[in-house]
This record gives C-alpha cells, structure tokens and sequence, in this order.
C-alpha cells in the first residue's frame, strides 16, 4: 500500500504561492493549477524550459507569471533545450564561473499535443542521456492552444475541432489515447508520476519524492480543460476527481521502472465522467451511444483488472 | 609558426580548440563529421576543456546549443545540408535569443536527389535567419573565420550567432598547410566569455524568447537584430585588424582579386574561388583584364564594399553556385539589388549557376564564362541564368540515363 510520507495533511502544503495570479490562461485551467501546486516544492530556483502550447502565454512581454526563470524554445524540442540549460549550468559551475548558490532546477512545460508527438525525439534523448530534469506535461487531450483539434492524446469517442462526430464516425475520436506513461516508462527514468490537480497531497508527495532522484523525472498531469471539454470553469475540480474516481486517469508512479497505483478508485461509471463535458455530449444526444460508452468502460475495467492482477 | 598539414574539417575543429569552448552538442552528417570527431577525442582526451553531448537530432542539437549559450557558456557545433534544414526553426529561435555561438555548415547540396558533395542552397536557405554567415575559401581562413566569429558574435554591439561555411569535400576532405596560431595569442584576441546581458541563475531569474502579443513589441526586436547584424560589419573591420596585427593574416569582408585594372570581374564564393583564381590567372595571360570579387562575409551583406570593388566595371559575371528553381542564383539577386543605385554600375550583369552537388567547375567553363561577359559588356546587355552543363556532363549523364533505361527493360518493366 503506497503512502505518503510528506504530505500527509492539506495543511502541509506550503501556502506561498511561486506561480503568479493574473495569467493569460483560462479560468478553470486545470493544467495551471497542477502547476500551481507542483511550484509549491519545486520552488523560484527553477528555470521553465517551454515548448509551444497553452503555457507559452505565462511569460508574454513584458510580464511572466514566475519568479524564476523562462526559456522558450519550439514545439518540438523544449527537452533538448532543458540539456542546454543543465549542461551549461554545469559547466559553469564546475569552472567557477557560477557559484553553487546560482544553480537551478530545469523543468520542461509542454502540453500533449508537444509532448505525445512532436517531442518525442528529444524528449526520448534526454531521458536516454539521464538528463538531470523534470519533465511537466499538462495533458488537455487535444491541441488546446489552436482551439481543439485531435492529438494522440485525445481519448476515443472524444469530439474535438478535428475528430468531428458524423455519420462515418458517430464517435468523434475512433483512435484510443497513446499511452505516454508507458512510452517514457520503456526509458527508465528513475521517476515517473501521473498526478491530478483535485489530488494535491498525491501531487505534492510525487514532487517530494520525485527530488531525491537524479536523472529525469517525468510528470503526466491531468489538465482538465473546460474551454475545450465544455464544462463550465467552476466544475474543474469536480471534472478532475471524476477522472481519477471513473479510473480513467490512473494515479500512479513509476520508481526505476516498477509502477506502484497510489490510489485505487472505486471506480464510478465511466457516464458520471463523460456526461459533465460537452466533448461527449454526442454520446448521449440525441441518441444514446451505447457501444461507444460502453467500450470506454471496457477499456478503463482491462485496464484496472490488469493493474490489479499485477499487484501494482 | 607551427605549420601542419589538415583538411578543412580539422581546421574547424582546432579553430573551435583554440576558442576554449565550454559546450559541443552534436550530431553526425556527411561531410561535418570529421569535426565533432576531432573534438569529442579532445574533449575525452582532456586537450579541450568542454563538455561534448551527442544529440537526438540537429534540431535538437541546435536548442540545446542556444540554450547553453543563453545560460552563458561559450558554445559550438557544426552540421551539413539536410541537418542545417532539420534545424531550421531553431536558427531563428537563436538568433531571437541573441546567444552568440558558432556553428559550422559544411556545405553539402539539398535532397531530392539526396547526394553528399557540395553547393550552397543549405547556407543560402538561412541568409535571413539571423546568423551572420563567413564564407571561407581555406583551412586556413576556416580555423581563422571560427576565431574571428566568437568575437564578432560576443561583441555587444552584436550578439548574433555566426555561420561559419566551409565547402564539403573540396575543402573538407582537402589538405592544406594550416598554421595554428599561438594560444596566448589567441586569448589576446578572443576575451573570456562573460556575457552582461545573457544568463540564467537564481539570483536574477529572466524570461527568454518570450511571447510578443501584437507587431509593435515583435517589430521593435526584429528591427534590434536587423541593427546589430549590421553593426557587425564595422565589428568585423576592428577584429580584422587586430586579427592582422596579431597573427600577420588579413581578412575584409571581400576579396579582390587582381581587380585593379579589370574590366570584367566574375563574383564568386567559398572553396570554388582558387579555381576562379586561377581563371583569372589564365585569362590575364591571354591579356583580358579580369578580376575576381569573393564574397567572404554574406551576413550581415557587405553592400558598400561590394559597390565599392564593382563600381566603374564594364561587366560582372555572378557564379552561383545555387539555384532557386524559377529565379536563377540566389547572390546574383542580392549583387544586382546592391547595384541598381551605383551611378557607375556596371554595363551588364551576368548570371551563372554552376558547380552543383559537386559538379565540376572545368577550366573550359570559365573561359566560356569570361567570353560571354566581356560580350554581355560591349553589348551592354546582361545574360543569364546560364545554366552550365559542358557536353562532357551531357554524355556522362546520356550514358546514366541508357543504363537506366536498360535495367528497368531486364526487369520486365
């Protein structure tokens, strides 16, 4: 049974707040909240490395949400350019250009639409190198920033701008969500977490946890979305427990490889979840697709049947 | 002076040793490979003091090469071709950053049809990305242009990053005698790189490469780098002289070539122009009066210098060796715009594409390109594109063309 050793009580969290309020981004975010209390271990010695996608409006001349720093780089290379940073911040520092003092965690921030694709070269090379980093993926399941259309993220039977549900798919998405847990897994970085922002002392514990590990540490955070899923901004924390309570965005953590669950829902029906977004709408209305709804659950049941019988 | 024979890629590499660096991300590609070879055995060795990092691809490469500059080390790499493509949208992003590395482009012709030898559409495609790009014709001027760039790019009147090319295999793979210059004498005229204005650290975090919303900021940063690239023209003069002064070897941003009495002069770049010398040579024993201009600095474009060497001329002959399919030669454009406001230009303006993939440049093309010119000039209408194919090529290429032709027949197609 996992257990937390840090974050035990809420009150724990600490209350300073490293990043700043008054963002660009949309109300209800629920990606900028997981950073929000991801921020809360990493600190203001951190340099944000980001990769095109909703977050690259956190630092829009002439302001930037953070106390620490921020690169851009491109879509498709923000890890390669977190090797940039690390190496010379290493070099510098072991030159004596750069006092120890000066030394800075270097987080990646991509979204999925970089990170389940594009990204994966480098993304694959940094871990392959044992880049000392974190690695933050705020997942919306869809290209968030261009307005919605379909990544390798977007769940199947997802409506998005690009995955429009018509007589030839009534579905929407027909293609099922890639599986970047396990694609980093194959990599074996020493640390992996999925983390939810409606789980805070699980997020906050993986942070924790995740420090005591050099090398990269790779961050999948749930980023429900109601500009793109169609909810209203108020429902993001009930939308983000019903991810996690439905089993469809398993909580969990990867330790050099071997994958611990770190809390195992009951698993409500997969329509408690499906019915608060717009984004499914079409499976329910205006007529009811119970394929559809039903493969989903098949698929979160397998999946959690699996996971069971491997004792993780 | 220490004397020894190298190829240009060796040349690079001791160039990039002699800089100090701190930081080499790589990724092999034909015909650069031969100088992170050399450096990564250094950086084992101990001989070179940087860290040396193999990368998952150039476009990676090339971020992790900005952001190590950006953080505030002394940076290189090098890359060819389809490499220098793959980067692409990088070179933008580091330039945008104002983080001064240098990298080397061996020269290498663009796929389809994929081949290894060398023209120039892989430098020429990122004339307006930022970079500031030295051509050299030497292993020597490769290993002296590596120098001379770190400084011109860590100038603060520039921080721009430098494109330092050098032409594949007929310069990469050539040996020639190299002097490496002294070391102390080398920091005498390289300072350490101590950046003011780049850098991150945690007592005085920045944002970098941030987003812009609207043209007014966007325009304001363009225009910053358009004047800094600019001012690197007056920043090159300054670290060519010291440049003569220490090591007795001159370079401006063009070169002329018995130009004092020429009438013609043909406009040439890169490794190509020793054969143009030698044209010149041979036209000029047969009494024409011709001239060579090598272009050595194409970034930022040395327009008053050019002018200068072509004003007064009665005809000049550009020799790309590019071709922008459906308009001709890329730097016979940027010499013709240059011109058009000269009240002595020249009578005519000729343009020829030649050299491409490696094509050969025969002492008969050159020959034919002096006589088609000197004819441009008493007629005072220029020509071109020429597109130079010798018949030697033509039956060379008749000849593919029937085996090719053969082998689809023996497969039954």
């Amino acid at each position: 049974m996992w257990q937390r050793e840090t974050f035990k009580k809420i009150k724990q969290i600490p209350g300073e707040e490293h990043v700043l309020p008054g963002t660009a981004l949309c109300a209800g975010c629920g990606g900028l909240e997981s950073l929000r209390l991801a921020a809360k271990v990493l600190g203001d010695d951190v340099i944000y490395v980001n990769a095109a996608g909703c977050f690259t409006m956190l630092a829009a001349y002439p302001y930037t949400s953070f106390k620490g720093s921020w690169l851009y780089t491109t879509m498709g290379s923000a890890p390669a350019g977190a090797q940039g940073v690390r190496d010379a911040l290493d070099v510098l520092i072991a030159k004596g250009r750069l006092p120890k003092s000066e030394n800075l965690k270097v987080v990646v921030l991509g979204g999925d639409g970089s990170s389940y694709d594009m990204a994966l070269s480098s993304t694959s090379g940094a871990m392959n190198r044992g880049l000392d980093f974190y690695y933050f993926c705020y997942d919306n399941e869809a290209y968030g920033n261009t307005g919605m259309q379909l990544s390798p993220a977007t769940p199947y039977g997802a409506r998005t701008a690009t995955s429009p549900c018509s007589l030839q798919h009534p579905s929407g998405a027909s293609q099922e969500k890639k599986d970047l847990f396990e694609i980093w897994r194959a990599h074996k970085p020493p640390y992996i977490a999925t983390v939810a922002p409606r789980y805070p002392l699980d997020l906050e514990e993986k942070f924790a946890r995740a420090a005591a590990f050099p090398g990269p540490k790779m961050f999948l955070a749930l980023a429900a979305c109601p500009t793109g899923w169609l909810y209203d901004p108020a429902e993001t924390p009930e939308v983000a427990k019903l991810a996690v309570e439905t089993g469809l965005w398993p909580l969990k953590e990867a330790i050099n490889g071997v994958v611990t669950h770190t809390y195992i829902p009951k698993r409500k029906p997969v329509e408690s979840y499906l019915t608060l977004q717009g984004r499914f709408r079409h499976l329910f209305e205006p007529t009811v697709q119970t394929d559809t709804i039903q493969h989903i659950q098949a698929r979160v049941d397998a999946y959690w049947v699996r996971a069971t019988r491997e004792g993780t | 002076m220490d004397s020894q024979m190298m190829t240009g890629n060796l040349a690079a590499a001791w160039g990039v040793r002699l800089a100090d660096v701190d930081y080499i991300p790589a990724f092999p590609i034909t015909p650069q490979t031969e100088i992170v070879e050399a450096l990564a055995k250094w950086c084992e060795g101990g001989e070179l003091a940087a860290r040396f990092v193999t990368m998952d691809s150039e476009h990676s490469m090339m971020t992790a090469a900005g952001a190590a500059e950006a953080t505030g080390a002394r940076v290189f790499t090098a890359t060819s071709s389809q490499g220098l493509l793959y980067a692409f949208e990088v070179l933008y992003s580091v330039s945008g950053w104002r983080a001064p590395l240098v990298l080397v482009n061996v020269s290498r012709a663009l796929a389809a049809p994929i081949t290894l030898e060398s023209d120039h559409n892989d430098v020429l495609a990122a004339r307006d990305s930022g970079f500031l790009q030295i051509h050299a014709e030497t292993c020597q001027e490769v290993l002296d242009s590596i120098l001379m760039a770190y400084r011109i790019a860590e100038d603060e009147r520039v921080m721009l990053p430098v494109i330092v090319n050098l032409d594949g295999f007929s310069l990469s793979f050539t040996r020639e005698p190299v002097s490496l210059p002294d070391p102390e004498q080398v920091q005498k005229f390289l300072p350490p790189f101590r950046p003011a204005h780049l850098g991150f650290k945690a007592s005085a975090p920045h944002a970098l490469g941030v987003a812009v919303l609207g043209g007014t900021p966007y325009a304001y940063f363009r225009h910053q780098q358009h004047l800094a690239s600019i001012n690197a023209l007056e920043v090159h003069r300054e670290a060519a002289a010291s440049f003569e002064q220490l090591f007795g070897r001159r370079y401006d941003l063009v070169e002329g070539y018995r130009l004092d009495d020429a009438e013609d002069v043909l406009v040439i770049t890169n490794a190509s122009a020793s054969a143009g010398k030698a044209a010149v040579d041979a036209a000029r024993e047969e009494g024409k009066r011709v001239g060579l201009l090598r272009l050595r600095m194409i970034r930022p474009w040395p327009a008053d210098a050019i002018r200068g060497a072509l004003r007064g001329r009665r005809a000049v002959a550009v020799l790309d060796q590019n071709l922008a399919p459906g308009q001709g030669g890329i730097l016979f454009q940027e010499i013709a715009a240059s011109l058009y406001h000269e009240a002595e230009r020249p009578r005519a303006l000729c343009s020829f594409i030649g050299g491409l993939g490696g094509q050969n440049l025969s002492v008969g093309e050159f020959r034919a390109i002096f006589e088609q010119t000197a004819k441009a000039g008493v007629s005072g209408k220029g020509i071109g594109p020429v597109l130079l194919y010798t018949q030697a090529e033509h039956r060379e290429m008749t000849q593919l063309q029937m085996v090719a032709a053969g082998t689809q027949r023996a497969n039954g197609l």
